[in-house]
């Protein structure tokens, strides 16, 4: 365990030269797509900050949020993850591109565990391997202080493409728990298909009850949570990446409504779930 | 008749009252004791936990379906929960019938079932100082996490520091 603490960074400085609109600014489910990432990195980071260039501070986008300047010359996003290291350079980032509207806060148990388990220690970062080809993805990764010299080493050799560091670098590698949730918004059509498709997984509250041993690994008896799972077991997965439950799904059952359920039952907003471990009564 | 938990001893001889039936000819009970030892190791307490609004339903579905199942005159059973010394009674069984047979066999129809289909979990506290989830921990996944360390620092709540 390391004894740093970790930042949120969003990066918000990008062209968006195929989109033709500031991908920042777009909207999703009633907010804009930096406002999304920003609510969902603020719920479990201690502090989170814009990358943003210098002419974009008085951007109504981004004006009422905690912004990091551009402080280094270059190009790409490598410019504002090296700003955010000169602005606190004791602190690892989570830094986040603003153009990944599947983006929740599933994502952010996985690679925290596996940065504080592993990764801190033995990577220059943290990150997701891509469904699409197995490569790192440097916009929804753990970056440590570590990187912050061999990034700037990196750019004076001419370099500018973060995921092209990391392959020269190494970086700690962990499963996407859906191959989905990084696709990332380019292009006017790819943003219509990803409005649509976050309308049918608008996030729903559910109630969870947790008993015996369950209760003990989660920390708490019950709790009100937003979530996107659609089914019980969708929902074991993300809760059990967040709480590292021991038990695995196969060894439990399963109730909704104080009713045992099926695992693929289709979940409907307030459903009160509870999963129960290996019964012992008597 | 039916199902039902209890924080304070287990009333036998009230419970007993309620089996009583001029057309039974005898009753069957069985008492679920708490043991000072389990798997090898000195259990010095337990601690019952029940997701009471389930338990409840499937303990009077299992009571139910052994007046379907066997000739009875009446069926109870009540469970404990919290926690325990050695020697305390857990779970308390009644069957009242015509005949002797029946009852022996829905006495232990329904506490066979109380044990596999009630959500209870019981926690053993040994005199080692350990404790443990019984029937969770032997099988669980990761078999490196012992009693103590179940807690996991991560990021488990809103806004604390990670």
């Amino acid at each position: 365990m390391s004894t740093w603490p970790i930042y949120g960074l969003i990066l918000a400085g990008g062209a968006s030269k195929r989109m033709q609109r500031d991908k920042a600014a777009l909207v999703y489910q009633g907010k804009t797509q930096l406002e999304r990432a920003f609510a969902v990195l603020d719920r479990y980071l201690s502090r989170v900050f814009v990358s943003v260039r210098a002419d974009q501070t008085s951007d109504p986008t981004r004006a009422h949020l905690p912004m990091i300047v551009d402080s280094v010359e270059g190009e790409g996003p490598i410019v504002g993850i090296r700003s955010a290291f000169a602005a606190h350079p004791d602190v690892s980032w989570f830094v986040l591109a603003c153009d990944l509207p599947y983006f929740s806060e599933a994502l952010i148990y996985p690679l925290v565990r596996a940065r504080d388990a592993e990764g801190f220690a033995t990577s220059l970062a943290t990150v997701y391997k891509s469904a699409h080809g197995g490569l790192p993805e440097p916009l929804c990764a753990i970056w440590e202080p570590s990187a912050a010299p061999v990034l700037a080493e990196y750019q004076a050799g001419g370099g500018h493409c973060p995921r092209k560091f990391l392959i020269r670098h190494g970086a700690h590698l962990v499963d996407l728990p859906d191959p989905r949730a990084l696709d990332n918004v380019n292009t006017p059509e790819e943003y219509s298909q990803a409005v649509a498709a976050l309308e049918t997984l608008a996030p729903m509250q559910l109630k969870i009850q947790y008993y015996a041993l369950m209760r003990e690994q989660a920390g708490r008896s019950e709790e009100t949570l937003e979530t996107s799972a659609t089914t019980p077991a969708d929902l074991y997965t993300e809760l059990s990446a967040r709480y590292g439950f021991t038990l695995s799904r196969e060894q439990l059952k399963v109730a909704v409504n104080s009713e045992f359920s099926d695992w693929s039952r289709k979940l409907a907003a307030n459903d009160a779930v509870v999963f129960i471990p290996p019964v012992a009564g008597g | 008749m039916g199902f039902r938990f209890t924080q304070t001893a287990i009333d036998t001889p009230g419970a007993r009252r309620e089996l009583q039936d001029l057309g039974a000819g005898g009753y069957v009970s069985f008492e679920g004791w708490v043991r000072d030892q389990n798997d090898g190791q000195e259990v010095t307490r337990l601690e019952y936990e029940a997701f009471l609004e389930l338990a409840v339903k499937e303990g009077e579905r299992i009571v139910a379906e052994a007046l379907r199942r066997f000739p009875l005159k009446h069926a109870l059973c009540i469970h404990r929960v919290g926690s325990l010394g050695l020697g305390e009674m857990a779970v308390w069984v009644g069957v009242s019938s015509a005949h002797r047979g029946e009852a022996f066999d829905a006495c232990r129809f329904i506490i066979d079932e109380v044990k596999h289909r009630l959500p209870i979990w019981k926690k053993e506290h040994y005199r080692s100082g350990n404790s443990g989830w019984v029937n969770c921990e032997r099988c669980a996944a990761e078999p490196q996490h012992s009693h103590a360390e179940h807690h996991h620092r991560v990021a488990s709540n809103p806004k604390e520091p990670v």
